[in-house]
């Protein structure tokens, strides 16, 4: 799933200084699931800055709104009476969630309250580790079905590096990020497939990736 | 150059191919502009080794650029190895410096992956990562030997020809996948590798078992990374906080012991400034002789292990100590006996 996180407190505040009436908009779908911009989320921030702003002298009118999801305009109209009422919206959805409500709603300038920090995997409860970097052209068939696209520190297609050691990446600061090269060694090796590993990956097509420019589908199957 | 069986005629492919046990050198670049820190570096190893490595942003750490201290070098006299990573330039950028490189005399590349940026002096960075070690390796390879851009574009005219290096961390996990992984840049178009610091001879041995039942040392001329240890903190530093280096107990502990008799630090400190530098010049003496006879050390034996063709001699921010280790190892172009005739 997209995972985001919320900006800092003291960022939103700065961010909506000169309004009055404030909405705070959720989203309900993958950012509620992270527990980054749900209702739950909506009504905690929306709770601290009006906290905020009193303290300060300046008590904002703050109000409150989630949509099911804000990546599509139809569940957006659901929200249009609050968001034309509003001075400013502070989205609590993902990137895509923001400039959708910016689009679909130009009048009205709409903020992120959330910095999007990737595609990933709850892999316990409270963390979410980066599992897809969208490259556009899936490599996990060759890798034993672990991406070094996202999980390698340095996006290696002949890993591992030399900074491999007892399992762990020795780029991160923690000491504790798994070297998913070494993953994927044991992983081809329980396979019986380590042969694959034995294969010179010739320099990645990057085209599909953001460097060919920003992606777009169309499926004229799917048009109307 | 190119039709008398070299690849490209460097002192260091001549040296390997002629069967010496080659030694080669490495020079960090100044984080300046300042060309004076080049050129005291360089005479500490003109004459002494085959080539010189020099680094390229090493840690991730703004340096002046390997290409244009390598055009110094030559200058100077010193056969140059310019390393070349993947984290800060893309393909575009890597075969245009390489046209350059070659245009301007330079014969030896070491093909990196790079230190991530996170280790150095710009963390906020962003990285490039659009070849790694080994594909940049092979398109190298292709440049020089297909005459073709990595698109596939011809090169008219003058290809870019280098004697092709690869490095390899034996010490680095997976450890049996370690030796595969040489066969890999091998096969890729590595002509010679240079090895991490090894500190670890028994271990250094059972990778090198490995690659010879592999036959990639065949394939593939294998430099031994040697270098001194000056301190018994850089030793315990290196055994505790580098990933990828292991250091056996018996180094520290024979550097430790350098200094028993010799006055304590603390001693130091109560003594008349006269004898205070005296008592330090001993024991800076004490260990810098340990370190090197320990460097020494693992030289001969990396000359007596199967497979090895040399060594790559890392005194990092203390070149002085090259030629003192050439001397007592008896290697190299200046004090191998074996070339006094033939040099």
């Amino acid at each position: 799933m997209i995972v985001a996180q919320q900006k800092p407190l003291e960022e939103i505040k700065a961010m909506i200084a000169g309004a009055e009436k404030v909405l705070i908009l959720g989203c309900g779908t993958c950012v509620t699931v992270c527990f980054a911009g749900g209702e739950k989320e909506v009504a905690i921030l929306a709770s601290q800055l009006r906290m905020a702003t009193r303290l300060a002298g300046e008590e904002k009118d703050i109000r409150e709104f989630t949509v099911q999801r804000q990546c599509e305009f139809e569940y957006n109209d659901l929200a249009a009476d609050h968001i034309r009422d509003a001075d400013l919206v502070v989205s609590l959805a993902c990137g895509i969630g923001v400039q959708t409500v910016n689009e679909q709603f130009p009048q009205k300038l709409t903020l992120p309250g959330l910095n999007t920090s990737g595609l990933s995997q709850p892999t316990e409860q409270g963390v979410w580790e980066e599992r897809c970097q969208a490259c556009g052209d899936c490599v996990l068939a060759t890798t034993g079905g672990l991406c070094p696209v996202a999980r390698c520190a340095k996006s290696l297609m002949n890993g591992p590096c030399g900074g491999s050691q007892r399992g762990i990446c020795e780029v991160y600061a923690d000491r504790q990020t798994p070297c998913v090269w070494d993953q994927i060694y044991k992983r081809l090796e329980a396979l019986g497939q380590l042969d694959r590993l034995m294969e010179v990956h010739s320099p990645k097509n990057w085209s599909t990736s953001r460097d060919g420019g920003q992606r777009k589908i169309t499926r004229e199957d799917l048009r109307l | 150059m190119s039709d008398n069986g070299y690849k490209v005629g460097s002192n260091l492919e001549k040296a390997l191919k002629a069967g010496y046990f080659a030694a080669t050198g490495e020079l960090g670049p100044p984080q300046s502009a300042d060309r004076s820190v080049v050129e005291h570096k360089a005479q500490f190893l003109r004459g002494i080794v085959e080539s010189v490595n020099i680094t390229d942003n090493q840690t991730a750490v703004v340096r002046m650029s390997s290409i244009s201290v390598a055009v110094m070098l030559m200058e100077l006299g010193i056969e140059p190895n310019i390393q070349m990573t993947c984290r800060d330039r893309n393909r575009i950028a890597i075969q245009s410096d390489l046209l350059g490189a070659h245009a301007l005399g330079i014969r030896n590349l070491l093909c990196l992956t790079g230190d991530h940026q996170t280790f150095g002096n710009h963390p906020q960075s962003k990285n490039v990562h659009d070849l790694d070690s080994v594909s940049l390796l092979q398109m190298c390879r292709d440049m020089r030997d297909k005459k073709v851009f990595q698109c596939g574009d011809a090169i008219k005219g003058q290809e870019p020809r280098f004697f092709l290096g690869a490095a390899e961390n034996p010490f680095a996990d997976p450890f049996e996948f370690r030796p595969y992984r040489l066969g890999k840049k091998a096969a890729a178009g590595a002509d010679f590798v240079q090895t991490q610091l090894i500190y670890n001879m028994g271990k250094f041995q059972e990778f090198m078992r490995r690659v010879v039942d592999l036959g990639i040392h065949e394939r593939v001329y294998i430099l031994a990374g040697v270098g001194p240890i000056k301190s018994v903190v850089a030793a315990k530093y290196m055994a505790t906080k580098v990933p990828g280096m292991e250091v056996e107990p018996q180094y520290i502990q024979r550097l430790t012991d350098a200094t028993k008799g010799l006055p304590s630090p603390e001693q130091i400190k109560a003594m008349e400034p006269k004898e205070a530098a005296q008592a330090r010049k001993a024991r800076k003496d004490a260990l810098e002789g340990e370190g090197i006879r320990i460097c020494v050390e693992i030289i001969n034996a990396c000359r007596e292990t199967e497979g090895v063709a040399g060594v790559h001699i890392m005194a990092i921010e203390w070149e002085e100590a090259v030629d003192e280790i050439c001397r007592q190892a008896k290697i190299g172009p200046k004090y191998d006996p074996a070339r006094q005739t033939t040099e």
